[in-house]
């Protein structure tokens, strides 16, 4: 076996960490880990990066305590760009890491980094069910409507007709919608953010680590090698206060630079409105309830695309739920009140027993 | 032989004749019970001092259609005044509680066996279903053995006249009936029995008084009417003296896990999701919450590995439980836990296969698939128990291993060993070495990929450990650091590092025992649940003089560091595999000897005569 020596360029291990013993208050450097970023020049994913990194200190969680986990694709690389712990699965199966890890050890702060592809087509299954246990997880899906790491294929988000590597003659099969899968799924927070809105994107980012129990959040993250400009033409700036719109717990649908637009319900259906016109008022839009405990409401509000409607971005969804592990963890003490804690002996000792006697009696 | 009926018998002095050994199978529909009353003739066998083994033989379907073929449910068990190591050959007692069961199990009852029928069961539809065209207990058919007609249904309600369940439910009880029937017929007591009734139906008095008259009646009915004309006894085995339960493979599978996480002073993380007939592994482990056992039942097999490599990931003992279709889908996940090198063992129950093949019979077809069934050079270690009770020491062992070394490990079991029981010399918990994990903690000169140079298995750092964050992930790792590296030369570093690392096992495992001579004319190497037929096999012969040894594999990678040199001793290596010689070609590969391979592959494990007729082809 060649003497391999160990190379310098860079730990994967300690990068000088701040010990937690005493409350300094970390900063968002702390959470930078010295390898070196790798995304193309200009990608979204970057900016999630900036605003994960940003809010981590307002957690006042010790960073051995959070655990970054993913699948395969570009934002999976996530975890090594984090001074945290960190594990980079496989595709599509990083809920299933980390319902393991915050089952066993319900005190770590864990985050799964997914994409469309990796949460929705090969990991559908995983997403579904980490989800609907209520595992106190943060999971953040950068959707980008395409497969970047494997080169410019569609993803299950990509737009119907949409012409690329694997659908030179457009895309026939019709797209999911990761809200719908998430109010499906019983989340009990659903979330929605876009890369080139830090503020906003900060702000989310903020509840969804706040919230206890699997808590979802949708980013639109541009690619701009293999999907550019997919989000530009509601969010652009010059157009998105008309082509979008901010939920606000408790606050009326509205939009526009003016509000002056709002979203009412028909039947079952919702419609944009003017207000002022046609006798409308500011009664008449739906008033958004992020704690309603069904959510039919706002599963309505993630189907609304552009350009029919603005496309909501916000919290769609938080309500309280116990948590998988909490109940677990839960069952384990009544398992030892009832039954006092495990004695191996008396397991092995269990049922039918029988001694036989050194004169070979059974007795 | 003539068959003798009840009406036909002479009614002689009935005595009470010595036998060594009983092979008794009862066979009935899935509804009849037969399990239940297989374990409690083998409880009370047990109990009373007998040797046992026992092999249960359930049909895929839940309820296949009453009365059909596919519904037949079986249960054989061997009992013994001697040391026995299989649940016997061939019957020499078959109780069939329809047509459809005599029809299936016959063929398999030696010649002038006892067979005891219920007579009640014998109808029209019955015997349709079961494809006789008339009753084969009136045609003459069953001279060739000692037939015994018994109406057990009618006998059963008449016992329970009185009782206040309904008339379908009274019938239900009619297995108890054909328990105390054998009881008597074997001279066994029906106390364990009553007690285990009185047990199980606490809470439902009637149920357990109907249970508790059907067996007595059937005992009183075999020693009043004298239908049988002798009885037997089998005396007690020369048992080691010490403390004995009787166990099914899975559960000795499952406390075992249960002792090795306790011994390595780490909590057990389980993920599993269910399949046949791995799932009762998953049933005993959820019962113990007590001991910090967490059960998590996944949404899929790959759900389940991947929950047994997170909670590995933060210190737990990871482990998940399959047959051999879930080993196909965890095998990326197996990847991961190689190239993240952290402790998880993965329990494969092997059943009949390709696909989903015969999901309720046994074959050890998997070993390949443990070896090497992943993309690219992705060395896992092996561990296989031999026996019911084995199951216990090796899932000590694996844990034992996975954590000292930092790897997945494999632990093969099959549907033989999972369902079989045997008694089980309890060990004293005092005299199960521990083996504590550590972790790291000191920050100071941490990497992650840094190795132990005995054992070269990388440092455990869990998280919530200040100053040891650190990422770990499926790409190449570079050597010490961790880092993710594409270099050729560490690729390939890291790829012989990988497979070194098991092989160095090796200093951590036993050297392999022969049974027999040291040397000679043939070995039989086997590896898991063959090691009752093998062993009986060698026994048989060497008390007749031939030179005829056996070694039994129970770590299969690495291999004992012995195992070449104990090959080279013998003219011929025979080894007898329940599949199409994968043990052998691993062996012809690595030693360049000329084993031969004697393999079968019916779902059913080898017979002692089967393998006895080979081996006296190259004596
Ligand atoms: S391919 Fe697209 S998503 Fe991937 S890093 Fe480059 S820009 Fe970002």
């Amino acid at each position: 076996m060649a003497d391999l020596e160990k190379e310098t360029n860079g730990t994967n291990g300690t990068n000088g960490a701040h010990t937690t013993d005493a409350p300094v208050k970390l900063t968002r450097q702390d959470f930078v880990s010295d390898q070196e970023v790798r995304w193309c020049p200009g990608c979204g994913d970057y900016s999630i990066l900036a605003q994960v990194q940003r809010v981590m200190p307002e957690l006042n969680i010790p960073k051995e305590k959070i655990v970054f986990v993913s699948g395969i694709g570009c934002s999976s690389r996530f975890p090594y760009y984090m001074d945290t712990y960190g594990f980079h699965g496989i595709h599509g199966r990083a809920p299933a890491l980390a319902t393991g890890i915050k089952a066993a050890n319900p005190e770590l702060s864990v985050w799964v980094i997914t994409g469309d592809g990796d949460a929705l087509s090969i990991g559908g299954n995983h997403f579904i069910h980490a989800i609907r246990r209520n595992l106190d997880l943060k999971i953040i899906l950068f959707n980008n409507r395409i497969y970047g790491l494997t080169k410019g294929q569609y993803s299950p988000t990509s737009e119907l007709g949409k012409k690329n590597k694997s659908a030179p003659m457009g895309v026939i099969d019709y797209p999911i919608n990761p809200l719908s899968m998430a109010f499906a799924s019983e989340a009990t927070f659903v979330a929605r953010s876009i890369d080139t809105d830090p503020k906003h994107l900060t702000m989310i980012i903020e509840r969804l680590a706040r919230h206890k129990g699997s808590a979802f959040v949708e980013v639109f993250q541009n690619c701009n090698i293999f999907n550019d400009g997919v989000f530009k033409p509601f969010s652009e700036r010059v157009v998105r206060d008309e082509r979008m719109l901010y939920l606000e717990h408790g606050k009326p649908l509205l939009f526009g630079k003016n509000k002056d637009k709002g979203i009412r319900l028909n039947g079952l259906h919702p419609e944009v409105v003017q207000i002022g016109e046609s006798g409308v008022g500011t009664d008449d839009i739906l008033v958004h309830n992020e704690s309603d405990p069904e959510p039919n409401l706002s599963y309505v509000l993630g189907r609304m695309q552009y350009p029919d409607y603005p496309v909501p971005v916000g919290v769609f969804r938080a309500v309280e739920k116990p948590t998988y592990e909490d109940m677990l963890e839960d069952q384990i003490k009544r398992a030892v009140a009832e039954r006092g804690p495990g004695n191996l002996s008396k397991l092995i000792n269990s049922g039918e027993t029988w001694v036989i006697n050194a004169e070979g009696e059974t007795v | 032989m003539s068959a003798i009926t009840l009406e036909g018998e002479d009614l002689q002095q009935r005595h009470l004749e010595e036998l060594e050994t009983v092979t008794i199978r009862f066979a009935g529909d899935s509804g009849d019970g037969m399990q239940l009353t297989g374990t409690q003739f083998t409880a009370t066998s047990a109990i009373i001092g007998n040797d046992i083994s026992t092999l249960p033989d359930f049909p895929a379907e839940i309820r296949a259609p009453a009365g059909s073929l596919p519904g037949v449910s079986g249960y054989q068990l061997n009992f013994s005044s001697r040391d026995i190591r299989t649940p016997g050959d061939e019957p020499d007692v078959l109780v069939a509680m329809n047509p459809a069961a005599l029809k299936t199990n016959l063929p398999d009852l030696i010649p002038g066996g006892i067979l005891v029928v219920n007579t009640d069961a014998f109808v029209e539809g019955n015997l349709k279903k079961a494809g006789y065209p008339a009753s084969p207990l009136d045609d003459g058919s069953l001279s060739g053995y000692r037939l015994f007609k018994v109406p057990i249904t009618t006998l059963t309600l008449r016992a329970l006249e009185g009782v206040k369940i309904p008339h379908k439910q009274q019938e239900r009880s009619k297995n108890f009936f054909a328990l105390g029937l054998m009881y008597w017929l074997y001279d066994r007591p029906l106390d364990p029995t009553l007690r285990w009734i009185e047990d199980k139906f606490s809470k439902t008095p009637d149920l357990a008084e109907a249970n508790r008259l059907a067996l007595r009646a059937g005992y009183n009915y075999a020693d009043t009417t004298e239908i049988f004309t002798v009885h037997y006894h089998v005396g007690k085995a020369k048992i080691k003296p010490g403390k004995y339960r009787n166990i099914t493979g899975n559960e000795a599978t499952a406390i075992g896990f249960v002792a090795g996480a306790e011994l390595s002073g780490r909590p057990l993380f389980y993920g599993s999701y269910p399949i046949t007939p791995a799932s009762d592994i998953l049933h005993e482990l959820s019962r113990h919450k007590n001991f910090g056992v967490k059960t998590f039942q996944a949404e899929d097999e790959i759900a389940a590995i991947g929950a047994a490599i997170g909670a590995a990931f933060t210190g737990h003992i990871g482990l998940t439980g399959t047959s051999g279709p879930g080993i196909a889908l965890k095998s990326e996940f197996i990847g991961l836990a190689v190239m993240t090198e952290l402790p998880i063992v993965i329990i494969d129950v092997q059943r009949g296969g390709p696909s989903t093949g015969l999901p309720t019979k046994t074959e050890q077809a998997d070993l390949l698939q443990a070896m090497f069934g992943r993309n690219s050079e992705c060395p896992a270690a092996i561990v296989a128990p031999a026996t019911p009770s084995d199951c216990f020491q090796m899932a000590v062992e694996a844990v034992r291993l996975a954590t000292k070394y930092m790897t997945p490990v494999f632990y093969l079991s099959d549907g033989y060993l999972g369902n079989g029981s045997e008694p089980w010399a309890i060990p004293a918990v005092e005299d199960l070495p521990r083996f504590d994990v550590e972790f790291r903690t000191d920050a100071e000169g941490f990497y992650p990929y840094l190795r132990d140079e005995r054992t070269l298995s990388r440092p455990w750092a869990i998280p919530g450990t200040p100053g040891l964050e650190h990422r770990i992930g499926g790409i190449e790792k570079q050597h010490i650091t961790g880092n993710v590296s594409y270099d050729p030369e560490n690729h390939d570093f890291m790829v012989r590092l990988r497979a070194e690392k098991i092989q160095r096992m090796a200093q951590d495992i036993p050297p392999i025992d022969v049974y027999g001579d040291q040397e000679g004319k043939v070995l039989l190497l086997g590896w898991g649940s063959t090691y009752g037929a093998i062993t009986t096999a060698v026994e048989k012969m060497r008390e007749k003089g031939a030179s005829v040894s056996s070694a039994h594999l129970r770590y299969l990678n690495p291999f004992p560091k012995n195992l070449g040199d104990v090959l080279g001793r013998f003219e011929t290596v025979i080894i007898p595999e329940l599949n199409l010689g994968q043990l052998a070609m691993l062996v012809r590969a690595r030693f360049l000897i000329d084993a031969v391979s004697f393999s079968k592959v019916k779902g059913k494990p080898f017979q002692v005569t089967e393998l006895i007729r080979k081996v006296n082809e190259y004596l």
